[in-house]
């Protein structure tokens, strides 16, 4: 059916969702990114789901409530780096430079 | 009180025990009381005095009504055995004492001699801040004496050996705040410890050899196992006379002793005169049956003697501190009972050391009166000058009558006039060592390096009279008057002592004299093992000057002591003496005798300067430096410092940075499981 282009597709996402995560320093855009690989593998479970019956929809669901929480969290990250020092640009944060 | 309850206790079911247990644990009570005094209650002089000497002569008391009750009954000896104390596989060494003829004869002296010198010390020290710590140490400096004198095994003997040396070093540095006296206390300790190093490996190579340490059983067993002039048995007494030229300043350890006449004055009289300084003697008596079978060991103990009997009685020609004279004096008459000792005639060793401890008691503790007067009268008159030294003195016999006339029989004694004890004792050991030079020639020098160390004694122990009790007085005009005689409390054990000196030689008069050797007789049990050995398997025994031969000897010994004391005397007053301030310093041969033959500057330039270059350049400054800290501390150190920049190196901090190595080391995984 069309499990092939629905793979192909999913791991495009997942690509470009890396070389975002790994390219920008936008922290609002490396966010998004890593949203767009959650997705990136819930479809990966979907389309797989029709061949080996409903426990990939069912996981789909938690990754959802996951991502969920993790946005709360992570939006709350950028906002008190925000507020740190008036920038989301990750270049800036490097406390952890030994 | 528990302490003597506890060795009750422990003691076998034999009283014995108990009686050695009481007093060796009576000044071992003193020390421990006069010590806590000495930490709370300084002040609290007259229990201090109570105590300190009323342990000791209990324990005199005490020592002689136990030779009576076990010795007089013509015993051997008794031993006994406490309590079991080093138990390693086959060493079994218990806390064992031996109370016999040779011991019991140095018990006497250690708390007779030893009772005086502290009562002598209640009058002499009353002043002294310190006064409760000097008797607890006085105390406990008895206590490891009587261990000393009554272990029963080498062992138990080095218990006090190394106990007696540590109560010289804490005595010689009593008045501490003084540089030179704490450095006098390192001296004698330091210079001792290479004694104790020789007593150590004659100790290792005894139980190397014949497997038993205990002084009954070793010397049965030596005289079976061991050949006549082995190595074995020649280095045992050698490493063991190591030790006795050590404890009793003999060349070449004598350096020590001199400088502990730091020491407040009763402690020279006790320590280096009377007791620790004859634990020598005591060993080389002791172990006469090792040194029987070492004949060559014998001959180096007499050389040895007679050398420094001879060398130190030449330095005491030209000292002028007074106790310095005593000192060098004490050196030369250590050498003698070596001499004595060394002959294999140990009686007459022996009988010098009890004679000796007498006069020389007196004649320290006779200066100790002196030093006393005349500090007291610098003292009065804010005076800084020496009041050791005998240039300060002279005329002092106005001030001093009791003093005078004491030292004058210790002096006479000491340079052997008859009937003093010094005579006695002295012509014994002379004439053992010209017999047994008619076995072996080397003793005829010996004998003749005593005779000539004889002269010596004479002329400076005049010299020393005369400069401190005659000719005009040179103490200062405004000084003369507040000198006076020592309190009762001081000339009471003088006169005692001076009785001594005068009768001492009473306890092995000879038969020219009127008597029948006593002492002779009394140590014939210790002596009998090792004299047999010689008469068996060596040259036999000392034949003894008999005759023509024994008067002519006689007449000579008093023709020399009295030709020193004329020569020392003509020779002193004849000289015009001026106090120390005033006086010129010494050339030529005076200069170097005053100088002490450079000896101290000899050791300091090849032992003392070598050791220092060699710890401080090549130990301090190459190995400790160079290659611990730098190479060793700092290297270590700098390596790791290096691996952790290296390693943050990594840390950039930049999230991409980890994500990135993150993402390539998930695919490596990946990549490794897939395959």
């Amino acid at each position: 059916m069309l499990l092939g282009p629905s793979l192909t597709l999913s791991a495009i996402l997942f690509a470009i969702g890396v070389a975002g995560v790994l390219i920008r320093r936008n922290a609002i855009v490396v966010f998004m990114c890593v949203e767009l690989m959650l997705n990136a593998v819930n479809l990966t479970f979907v389309a797989l789901s029709r061949a080996h019956g409903v426990d990939g929809q069912v996981f789909v669901f938690f990754v959802m409530t996951v991502a969920a929480a993790e946005a709360a969290v992570g939006l709350a990250i950028i906002l008190a780096m925000f507020r740190h020092d008036q920038s989301i640009d990750l270049r800036q944060v490097n406390l952890l430079k030994g | 009180m528990a302490l003597l309850s506890m060795l009750t206790q422990q003691a076998e079911a034999s009283d014995a025990g108990l009686w050695i247990g009481a007093v060796i644990g009576l000044p071992l009570l003193g020390f421990l009381v006069n010590g806590t005094l000495a930490l709370r209650r300084p002040n609290a002089k007259n229990a201090v005095s109570v105590v300190g000497s009323g342990v000791l002569l209990a324990s005199f008391a005490l020592s002689v009504m136990a030779i009576s009750r076990f010795l007089g009954g013509g015993e051997e000896r008794v031993t006994v055995s406490l309590w079991p104390w080093l138990t390693v596989g086959s060493l079994q060494i218990p806390m064992g004492f031996l109370l016999d003829h040779l011991s019991s004869v140095m018990l006497l002296v250690v708390t007779g001699v030893g009772s005086l010198i502290h009562l002598f010390s209640i009058g002499y020290m009353k002043e002294d801040p310190g006064y409760a710590r000097f008797f607890a140490y006085l105390n406990l400096f008895v206590a490891f004496m009587l261990v000393l004198v009554l272990g029963s095994s080498f062992p138990v003997m080095f218990i006090g050996w190394e106990g007696v040396g540590l109560c010289s070093y804490l005595l010689i540095g009593f008045w501490f705040n003084d540089k030179v006296n704490a450095d006098a206390g390192k001296k004698a300790f330091v210079v001792n410890r290479i004694g104790d190093f020789g007593f150590l490996v004659a100790m290792f190579l005894l139980w190397w050899s014949i497997d038993s340490l205990d002084f009954v059983t070793a010397f049965d067993k030596a005289a079976n196992l061991l050949p006549y002039g082995g190595a074995t048995v020649t280095a045992i007494t050698l490493f063991l006379f190591l030790g006795c030229a050590g404890k009793s300043a003999q060349i070449p350890l004598y350096t020590w002793l001199p400088d502990a006449m730091a020491g407040p004055t009763p402690v020279s009289a006790l320590i280096h005169a009377a007791t620790m300084v004859t634990a020598g003697v005591y060993l080389v008596a002791r172990t006469n049956v090792l040194f029987a079978l070492a004949p060559v060991s014998s001959s180096v103990v007499a050389g040895v003697g007679a050398l420094t009997a001879f060398f130190a009685a030449t330095i005491g020609l030209r000292q002028y501190d007074i106790k310095r004279v005593l000192a060098y004096s004490t050196v030369s008459q250590l050498g003698y009972m070596f001499l004595g000792v060394g002959t294999g005639v140990i009686v007459t060793g022996m009988f010098h050391l009890v004679t000796h401890a007498f006069f020389k008691a007196l004649l320290f503790l006779g200066s100790g009166s002196v030093i006393h007067a005349i500090h007291h009268a610098y003292h009065a008159t804010h005076s800084h000058d020496d009041a050791q030294d005998m240039r300060n003195m002279g005329g002092l016999r106005r001030y001093l009558p009791i003093t005078a006339v004491l030292m004058g029989i210790a002096t006479l004694a000491i340079a052997g006039i008859p009937p003093f004890s010094g005579f006695f004792s002295k012509d014994e050991i002379l004439a053992a060592a010209f017999g047994r030079g008619t076995q072996d020639p080397m003793y005829r020098l010996y004998w003749a390096l005593g005779v000539a160390a004889a002269l010596l004694t004479a002329f400076y122990m005049a010299r020393l009279m005369a400069m401190t009790f005659f000719g005009e007085n040179r103490t200062g005009a405004r000084e003369r008057e507040h000198l006076h005689e020592a309190p009762w409390i001081m000339t009471g054990p003088l006169v005692v002592l001076g009785l001594l000196s005068l009768a001492g030689g009473v306890i092995n008069l000879p038969e020219f004299a009127g008597g029948h050797h006593w002492l002779e007789g009394w140590l014939e049990p210790v002596a009998a093992p090792g004299v047999e050995i010689v008469r068996s398997k060596g040259p036999g025994p000392v034949p003894l000057p008999t005759g023509q031969t024994e008067q002519l000897l006689l007449g000579l010994a008093i023709a020399i002591a009295v030709a020193g004391l004329v020569a020392g005397w003509r020779v002193t007053m004849r000289s015009t003496m001026v106090p120390a301030r005033e006086a010129k310093p010494d050339v030529g041969i005076l200069k170097v005798l005053y100088h002490k033959w450079y000896v101290d500057e000899l050791y300091d330039a090849i032992i003392v300067r070598p050791i220092f270059w060699l710890s401080r350049s090549l130990l301090w400054k190459t190995v400790d430096q160079g290659i611990v800290d730098r190479a060793g501390v700092n290297g270590a150190a700098n390596v790791s410092r290096a691996l952790g920049w290296l390693g943050s190196r990594l840390q950039t901090g930049q999230v991409g940075v980890y994500l990135a190595v993150f993402l390539v080391g998930a695919l490596y995984v990946l990549g490794m499981a897939v395959r």
